[in-house]
Formats: C-alpha cells, structure tokens, sequence
C-alpha cells in the first residue's frame, strides 16, 4: 500500500515496526494479573532481553540509568541488539565497550556530554561496524510517546530542511487541516526497556523522584520492561499514593532490587555521579589493550552489581557521593 | 579591569537574554551566560532544560543537561516531551547551541567530519538541537572563532539555521519567524543580514582586528555599516560571574579556543 501523500522522505533504516494492531495484539496477550515478579538481575536479563531485540534504555544518559542490568547485558554475552540513542551516554557506551549492538536509532550517542567522547563508541561507527538512523531527542521521544499512544506515528515540526532528516526514517507530510508540512515520525514499539527507578513494589508498580525523561511512554511502549529499583516497597505504600504512581504493574515484566544501581551515574535525591569513575571509563575505552582489562575488572570478573560497586569504593563511595548531591542554594559549593 | 575571552563571550551573551524571557540552556558558557543574566538584569528569566528540569534555583553548574541541579528547587520536574512541545507551542524565546562545524546562514553540524557512511570522526549528533533549533523562536550560538568551525560547506547538515537563506526555512515547513539571532565567538560578535540570512559582523572584541576574523573564517562575511566594539565587562558583572556563579572558574577557567 502506497501512501499518496508523501512529500519527501528519509533514506534511514527503520529497526522497528511501527504498526500498532500487532502492539495491540501483544499488549492483549500480556497477563494484568498482579504477580509477584520480583527476582534477580541476571534472571531479569536472561527471561527478557534477547539476541536481536530492540532495546530502549531509561533515564538520561548518566542519570537515573540501569547501570546493573546493561553490565548483565554484557556479562551474558548478549548480541546484535538494535538500541535507542535516546540521550544515550554511559548505557551507551557500557554496551559499546562490550559489542552488543548491532544498529542504532541515534539521537545523542557517543558523547558524555561535557566529559568527552567514547573513543570505544565512535569506533563502531568510524569503522563502519553499526547500522545508523538519525533522529533528534525529541524525535525519539515522540515516536515513543505515538507508541504509548497506541498510533502509527506523530507528526512534528522538527528535522524539516536537514540532513537530519535526509538519514532518518521519518516521511514529511501535509497536515489535513493546515496544509503545513509535517514529520510523521513512525511509532517506536521496543522489545524490552530497562528503567531504573526510586520505589517500586514486588508487581511492579513504581515511582520515580524528579524529571521522568521519556521513561512513562517508554514504560507503556515497550512491549516487555524490565525495572531495577533502589528501594523495594509494599503495595500499601502504593495505593496509599495512587498518584505517586508513574508505571503501573501491567507495563512491567520483571522487578529487580538494586540499591545504588544507578552508580556511577546520578540518582536524583540519593546520590551523584561518579565522575571520578566516569572518568576511568574514558580514560580505559580508548584501546582494546586498556578496554578488555578494564571491563574484565569491573564487569566481566564481577559476579553482580554489589561485587563492582565494592571495586569502586562501596558504601564509603557512596556516602561521598550522597553529599555531593544534597547541595543547597547558597550552601557549599561542591563540583 | 582584566577578564578573559570566556568571561567575555558569557557576559556578551547574558545581556541578550532580556528579562522576562524564556530559555532553554545546555550546560557550561550558556548556563553560566544565563545564570549571569538572572543575577544582573534578569531576574524573571524563566530557564528550562531539555530532559525536563524547569525554572530550578541552580545550586552551582550542572554537568549534565539531565543532572540533579537541573532541577533543584525547580518549578516543575517534568519529561522531555513536556519541555519539547512547550517549544513547539512557541513559548520559548531563546535557545544555546554550539557545534562542530558552522556556516554562513548559521547551520549546524554535530553528526560527521567526512562522509556519514564511513566518517572520519563520528560526534554525538543532533541530541536535541535540531529540535530547539527548529522550535524555539531565536537561536543563539556560543564558540570559539576558527577556520575549522566556521566553514564554507558543512559535511552534515544537523541542525538548520537559515538553511540556504532567505526564505529557505518557511519552504522546508519549519515554523515562520524562527531562526539563528546572534553567534559570540571570541573574536566578535554577528546577527544575521535580513536580506540574505547570512552572517554578518556587528561589534568587534577590543583589540581584535578585521583581518583577524577574515583569517579565521572559512567563507565570506557580511560586516554592519557601522561596526563597534564590543562592550566589556562591567566590575559587577565580574564579580558577580567570579563568585556566585562559577567560583571555581569551571567555566571560566576554561580556554576559549
């Protein structure tokens, strides 16, 4: 089927079908029965991310990340994975470093923001050895939020004029009102989303403290979702704050608890970065000779999150970093 | 008084943001250029960070557009689609951005260097700034002035400025009235000619020469009928930029170029 208004569109490759009857079709299939679906990292991982998938990553970049289950991604081996670049910094560069992807929708990748570029990351791409589609964050995120949405796509007013747009897959329409032209950003349906999260119960039900990113249209997008949680609470406390409740139990698939599992990234209201540790990555992804050493320390050598989070300094580690996050305006300045 | 090219660029770019206006920031010069403005002139400055962190009463800088300080003592912690469509809504004045590569109508490259099939240096891409480039109504650009930034052809067309110049951005369905305002580089600072879109010189930074911007630039530029000097920084503007908001000169610490 061909549709007839189309006005121009992008050369990219597009990783996932945007078509929501079979969304709606594995949305139907999935049990609302409220089960305990509380068990390890590396069960999570093992029954829910496969070779292959497409994999959408929550928070942003070094905040609020699932840095435990991207390392038990690496850990078990996994492969060809198709990823979001959704603002996707360290989770991008940790699964880099361990060669699981194989395609990538890009937004932001590469990049630490202001802390430099991973050397391990551009590689893929500068030796050719990644399929890439450029979007934009807000592409992204729309194109999750059109999948939450239970629709095709979403149109936009960005990426117009650009070769942005020229490498996309998106398609420029008119509006049927208007006349405007438009992006239709095709819908992002994920195979298994990762979000780290402040509160969650056994089911599944979870709360996040601060800016929520993308990660409630992810959660409702994706068709399986792992959660890691910092602190695991009772239903009570749920339904003792019903509009606390930023996923619901019916989005989520497995429920992990990992205390500091956001480290070395920050966690609003818990702890700050590590940028000290961040800093080791960049330093180490440069070459094979520091990487593989580098990885077999802290990630393939460790047995879990706890073990890694020993390396790095453990719970002293993180009470330094707990300061650094509750600075106040017009209180000591710490960077 | 002494101050550096840093504090210079900062202080140019804080007094472009009038009071009562709305901004999206990025870490580093831009944040520490609105930080600046809210201490001096523009205390109504409404600032808003792309992942979602609005109007915060910033402790000190943030290292991340997406970190805790972005939304201390916030208005609002909201998404990024939040912030986004508020952009695509129109009620965001200004936006910070900076790149790789720079042409003369103000477009962006922060994708490749050499060709995007193999390219020679992959950065990080467009992250969100073909969408505040597109959405909010001015786009200012903060960066160091040389002939590798500044060229005469991008290798990638990221982010659109006036695109191929006039006209050009309402034809390609962005929104009308939308474009790159003003570019403060350590050399100078350019608007935009309003006939053609391309870039043009409007104040000179003390001691800097004509034939030192030409040298720098990789195309042609456009020079206002009456070119001035730069105003420099005022003695409260210093202090204010050297103790509060950047104290341990994280920003201005930093060399320009």
């Amino acid at each position: 089927m061909v549709y007839q208004h189309i006005a121009d569109e992008g050369i990219g490759k597009l990783f996932a079908d945007p078509d929501p009857d079979k969304a709606r079709d594995h949305f139907r299939s999935k049990s609302k029965i409220m089960k305990d679906k509380l068990m390890s990292v590396s069960e999570a991982v093992n029954d829910f991310v496969h070779d292959g998938d497409y994999l959408a990553i929550g928070g942003f970049g070094t905040n609020r990340i699932p840095t435990a289950l991207l390392h038990e991604i690496l850990r078990q081996r996994k492969k060809e994975l198709r990823v979001s670049g959704h603002t996707a910094t360290h989770d991008f560069q940790i699964l880099a470093a361990g060669d699981c992807i194989a395609s990538v929708d890009v937004a932001y990748v590469v990049g630490l923001e202001a802390r430099g570029l991973s050397k391990a990351a551009r590689k893929l791409f500068e030796e050719g050895r990644i399929e890439v589609t450029e979007w934009t964050n807000a592409a992204l995120a729309w194109r999750y939020r059109a999948a939450a949405m239970g629709i095709p796509f979403m149109p936009a007013r960005v990426m117009l004029g650009t070769d942005t747009f020229k490498y996309s897959a998106a398609k420029k329409i008119q509006c049927p009102f208007t006349g405007k032209d438009l992006i239709a950003l095709p819908a992002l349906y994920p195979d298994v989303a990762l979000i780290h999260v402040h509160r969650a119960d056994r089911y599944g039900n979870a709360q996040i403290d601060g800016i929520t990113v993308s990660d409630l249209d992810v959660a409702r997008a994706s068709k399986y979702v792992i959660l890691s949680t910092e602190e695991l609470i009772d239903n009570e406390e749920i339904r003792e704050h019903p509009s606390r409740t930023a996923i619901p139990y019916y989005c989520v698939d497995a429920v992990c608890h990992v205390p500091y599992g956001s480290y070395p990234g920050n966690m609003p209201y818990k702890y700050f970065s590590d940028e000290e540790h961040l800093n080791e990555w960049l330093a180490a992804d440069g070459k094979p000779e520091t990487l593989q050493p580098f990885l077999s320390k802290y990630i393939y050598g460790t047995k879990d999150f706890s073990e890694y989070l020993e390396l790095c300094g453990g719970l002293e580690k993180i009470e330094e970093l707990r300061k650094l996050e509750f600075i106040e305006p017009d209180g000591p300045i710490v960077i | 008084m002494q101050y550096n090219e840093m504090e210079l660029m900062i202080c140019l770019a804080s007094r472009l943001l009038e009071d009562g206006s709305s901004v999206v920031v990025g870490t580093g010069a831009p944040c520490a250029a609105t930080m600046l403005a809210q201490k001096t002139h523009g205390p109504h400055l409404m600032i808003f960070f792309e992942a979602g962190g609005v109007g915060p009463l910033l402790p000190t800088m943030p290292i991340s557009v997406g970190d805790s300080r972005t939304f201390a003592k916030a208005i609002m912690a909201t998404s990024m689609t939040d912030i986004m469509e508020t952009c695509q809504r129109g009620l965001v004045d200004y936006c910070f951005l900076g790149g790789a590569q720079i042409d003369q109508y103000g477009n962006i490259n922060s994708t490749v260097i050499g060709s995007f099939e193999k390219p020679k240096v992959r950065f990080p891409g467009s992250g969100g700034a073909n969408d505040l480039a597109s959405l909010c109504w001015r786009t200012l650009m903060i960066t160091p002035h040389d002939q590798r930034r500044f060229v005469k052809e991008l290798d990638f067309l990221t982010t659109p400025g006036y695109l191929t110049g006039r006209g050009a951005r309402e034809a390609a369905g962005l929104p009308p009235g939308t474009g790159p305002y003003k570019v403060i580089t350590n050399l100078c600072v350019m608007g935009f000619d309003e006939e053609t879109k391309r870039m043009k010189v409007e104040t000179i930074h003390p001691g800097v020469t004509k034939e030192e911007i030409i040298e720098n630039t990789g195309f042609e530029l456009l020079w206002a009928d009456e070119i001035k000097v730069s105003l420099e920084p005022t003695e409260e503007e210093l202090r204010i930029l050297r103790e509060e908001v950047d104290p341990l000169r994280y920003i201005i610490g930093k060399e320009a170029v």
